[in-house]
C-alpha cells in the first residue's frame, strides 16, 4: 500500500468513490455553472451558451466592484479581528497544562455543536433595542441615576463583522492552535534563558514557528465571511449588502442565472488567486529557508 | 488460484457481448417502466408546496379523514424560491401557493397545468369578482384565489396620536428616523414608492423607477431595516414604530397586541392575491383538484381562515365567520381606499432587470 505504482488497482479502488463524488457532484455542477457564466437569458427560464463576455463585463461594473471591496473589507476586518482574539486564545489553551487543555478546546468547538442560524438569532435576541446587551446597560445606567437611551447595536455594519466574527472565531483557534502545539518547547526555553523576555521571545521564536498555523487560520476565516450570506441578511442594516446577498437575488428574484453565475465564478478565481500566493509564497520560504 | 488468474477469469466471463446485452435489457426496463406506473391509479398522496403558516391547523388532517389521501407539505418563504425550485422541472409537487403576480410568468413558462373546473364544484362559494375580474388569469385557466389581502401600514398606536395614514411617513420624512422598516422585497419596495410619486405600482418606466430608486436612497439614513418578511416581529419587539407589512402579518399580530394597529396608506396601498395551482407535471392531478376543492368548502375555508387572518375570497365562508374578523379593517379595508389600492401584476423580463438592478444601486448606497 506504499506506492501507487506497486499496487495500482488497490490505489484505483479507494480513489474511485471520491472521485466520482467530486466529479458528480462537484465538477460537473460548477462546470454547468461555468457554461452559463458565458451564456444570455433567453426567455423566461431558457440560457442560451453564447460565450459572451457580457456578464463578467457587467460584473466589473463600479457597482459591483464596490460591492466586491465592501464584501472584501468586511472580510478582511473579521479575519483580522478574528487573529487578534483567537492568537491568544490558542496560546492560552497551548501553554494550559494537559488535564484543563481538551476542555479548553471543547469549550471553543462547542458552538460548532449549534446550527447556525440558531446562533445568528441568539445574536439578534442578544443585540437588539431590547436585548441582553441594552437591559443590562440600562440597569446600570439606572443604578447611577441616569438616562438611558438604547444603543443602536443591530442593524448595522457592526452587528455583521460581530456576527461574523463570533462564528468563525473556532475557525481560526484551531489551525494556530495545531501549529503551536508542534513547536518544540526547548526553543523558547532557550530562547528565555539566554536573556529574551516574553514579548521579544514570542516575535522572534513562537511567530514565525506558527507562522503556517496562522497563515491558515486567516484563510480559513476570511474565505467564508468573504461569501457570507445568511449574517448580513439577519444583522445588517440597510446598507449591509454583501457579495453573496446579490448572488442571491440574481438567481431568484432578478432570475438572471447567467449574471449570478459571472458573479459567483469572479468570487471563485478571486479565491483561487488568494490560494496561489499561498501557495507560492510559502514554496518561496521553504526554498529560503534550505541550507 | 493466484490474483492474475483470478483477474482474467472475470474478464473472460464479463465478455463485451454479454454486457451489452445486459445494459440493453436494462435499459429497455427503465424506459417501460414510467408507462406501467401512469396505467395504475393515482396513489394515495398529494405533494403540496405552501408558505409557512399558511393552511389551517386541522385542514390537512381533515383533508386525509375525508379522503384517506396523505397530505406531504414543504415550505417556502418567497415566490422566487418557488420560481428557482420548478424552473428546471417539477420535483415532484401537486398543489403550488404562487402570489399572483407570478402566474403569467409561470403560464409563459410553460410551467403550470391548467385546471379542470368540473372537478372543482366549490367554485360556486368563491366571490364572483375574483372569477371576473382576474386580469392576470382570464377565466382563471391555470389558477384559483386562495386568499387574498393588502400590503399597507403596521404601526404601533400607542406612539401616534392619529394613524400615520400616508406613505410619506415612510418615504419621504424624517420624522421617525430610526423607527422605519420597509420590505426588502423589491416589487412592493420600489412600487410603493412609485405609488407615493404618484406613478403605476407595477410602472415598468425607467425614468420613473430612477425617480423611487433617488428617493428611497435619500430616505435610507431614516430607515432601520429592510425586513424580509419579518417586519411584524421587529414591530412587536419594539424595534421600529412603522412598518410597510403584508395586511395578514399584521392581523395576527393585532390579536396577540392590541397596541398594533394597520392602516391603508392614503395614496392608496398594494392589492395582492395568493392563488392555488398545479405545475405541470404533477404526479397527482386528480388529488390536486380534489384538494383545491376542500379548501374552498366553506367549513373548511373558515378553519383556514381563522387560523391565518387573511381575507378569504370564499364569499359563503365569509358570511360564517363572526364579527371581530369582518369588521378588523386591517383585514377587509374601507371601500374608498380599496378603490386606490393597485393589483400587483407581472411586469415582464425586462422590467423585472430594470427594477432589480435599482434595489441593489439602493441596497449599496
Amino acid at each position: 500500500m506504499e506506492n501507487w505504482r506497486k499496487s495500482p488497482i488497490v490505489f484505483m479502488f479507494t480513489l474511485l468513490p471520491p472521485a466520482l463524488w467530486l466529479t458528480a457532484f462537484f465538477v460537473l455542477p460548477l462546470s454547468l455553472l461555468w457554461l452559463f457564466s458565458f451564456g444570455e437569458k433567453s426567455g423566461i427560464t431558457g440560457i442560451d451558451i453564447t460565450w459572451t463576455l457580457a456578464n463578467y463585463a457587467r460584473a466589473l461594473e463600479p457597482l459591483y466592484l464596490g460591492i466586491f471591496l465592501k464584501s472584501l473589507w468586511i472580510a478582511g476586518a473579521t479575519a483580522l479581528i478574528c487573529l487578534i482574539i483567537g492568537l491568544p486564545v490558542a496560546l492560552a489553551i497551548s501553554f494550559a497544562s494537559t488535564r484543563t487543555r481538551p476542555w479548553l478546546l471543547l469549550l471553543i468547538i462547542l458552538p460548532f455543536w449549534t446550527n447556525l442560524l440558531i446562533r445568528t438569532y441568539a445574536l439578534i435576541a442578544t443585540l437588539r433595542g431590547n436585548g441582553h446587551v441594552n437591559s443590562v446597560l440600562g440597569w446600570l445606567w439606572k443604578i447611577f441615576g441616569a438616562q438611558f437611551t438604547p444603543l443602536e447595536i443591530l442593524y448595522t455594519d457592526g452587528a455583521v463583522v460581530t456576527g461574523l466574527v463570533y462564528v468563525h472565531l473556532p475557525f481560526m483557534v484551531l489551525p494556530v492552535y495545531a501549529a503551536l502545539d508542534r513547536i518544540d518547547r526547548s526553543l523558547i526555553e532557550a530562547s528565555l534563558d539566554l536573556g529574551a523576555g516574553h514579548v521579544r521571545t514570542f516575535f522572534t521564536i513562537i511567530a514565525p514557528l506558527a507562522m503556517p498555523g496562522i497563515v491558515s487560520g486567516v484563510i480559513i476565516t476570511f474565505i467564508p465571511a468573504f461569501g457570507a450570506y445568511l449574517t448580513p441578511d439577519l444583522l445588517g442594516g440597510p446598507d449591509s449588502q454583501m457579495i453573496a446577498n446579490v448572488i442571491d437575488r440574481q438567481f431568484k428574484a432578478a432570475n438572471d442565472w447567467p449574471f449570478g453565475a459571472a458573479l459567483s465564478f469572479i468570487l471563485l478565481y478571486a479565491a483561487f488567486f488568494g490560494l496561489a500566493m499561498r501557495g507560492l509564497i510559502g514554496r518561496r520560504a521553504v526554498m529560503g529557508r534550505a541550507p | 488460484m493466484n490474483r492474475s488468474e483470478g483477474i482474467s477469469g472475470l474478464r473472460s466471463a464479463l465478455s463485451r457481448r454479454r454486457f451489452m446485452q445486459g445494459a440493453t435489457a436494462m435499459g429497455l426496463t427503465i424506459t417501460a417502466m414510467p408507462k406501467f406506473a401512469r396505467a395504475a391509479a393515482e396513489e394515495k398522496l398529494l405533494n403540496f408546496y405552501n408558505w409557512d403558516t399558511y393552511i389551517g391547523e386541522t385542514t390537512l388532517g381533515d383533508f386525509t379523514k375525508a379522503t384517506g389521501i396523505e397530505v406531504k407539505i414543504d415550505l417556502f418563504a418567497e415566490n422566487d424560491e418557488l420560481f428557482a425550485k420548478l424552473r428546471e422541472g417539477n420535483p415532484g409537487y401537486d398543489v403550488i401557493v404562487p402570489t399572483n403576480n407570478w402566474i403569467p410568468r409561470l403560464a409563459e413558462a410553460g410551467m403550470l397545468e391548467p385546471l379542470d373546473h368540473s372537478l372543482i364544484p366549490n367554485i360556486r362559494h368563491i366571490t364572483p369578482r375574483f372569477m371576473t375580474d382576474s386580469s392576470f388569469d382570464p377565466g382563471r385557466k391555470y389558477s384559483l384565489p386562495y386568499m387574498w389581502g393588502t400590503i399597507g401600514i403596521g404601526y404601533r398606536k400607542s406612539k401616534f396620536p392619529e394613524p400615520p395614514a400616508s406613505l410619506k411617513w415612510l418615504y419621504d420624512s424624517d420624522k421617525y428616523s430610526g423607527r422605519i422598516s420597509l420590505m426588502s422585497e423589491c416589487d412592493f419596495l420600489l412600487g410603493m414608492a412609485l405609488k407615493y410619486l404618484g406613478h403605476s405600482i407595477n410602472s415598468a418606466d425607467a425614468a420613473q423607477i430612477a425617480q423611487a430608486e433617488a428617493l428611497i436612497i435619500k430616505q435610507k439614513p431614516h430607515i432601520k431595516s429592510f425586513a424580509e418578511d419579518n417586519g411584524q416581529d421587529l414591530l412587536a419587539s419594539g424595534e421600529v414604530d412603522l412598518v410597510m407589512e403584508w395586511s395578514g402579518d399584521i392581523a395576527q399580530l393585532m390579536a396577540e397586541d392590541p397596541d398594533i394597529g394597520y392602516v391603508l396608506p392614503a395614496e392608496g396601498g398594494a392589492l395582492w392575491e395568493d392563488t392555488l395551482a398545479i405545475p405541470k407535471g404533477a404526479p397527482h392531478p386528480q388529488n390536486a383538484h380534489a384538494f383545491i376543492n376542500f379548501i374552498h368548502d366553506p367549513e373548511v375555508n373558515v378553519g383556514i381562515t381563522n387560523t391565518v387572518q387573511y381575507a378569504t375570497p370564499n364569499q359563503s365562508a365569509a358570511a360564517m365567520m363572526d364579527k371581530a374578523y369582518t369588521q378588523n379593517s386591517a383585514i377587509f379595508p374601507p371601500e374608498a381606499l380599496l378603490i386606490k389600492s393597485e393589483t400587483i401584476t407581472y411586469f415582464g423580463e425586462k422590467a423585472i432587470a430594470l427594477r432589480q438592478e435599482a434595489c441593489t444601486r439602493i441596497f449599496a448606497a
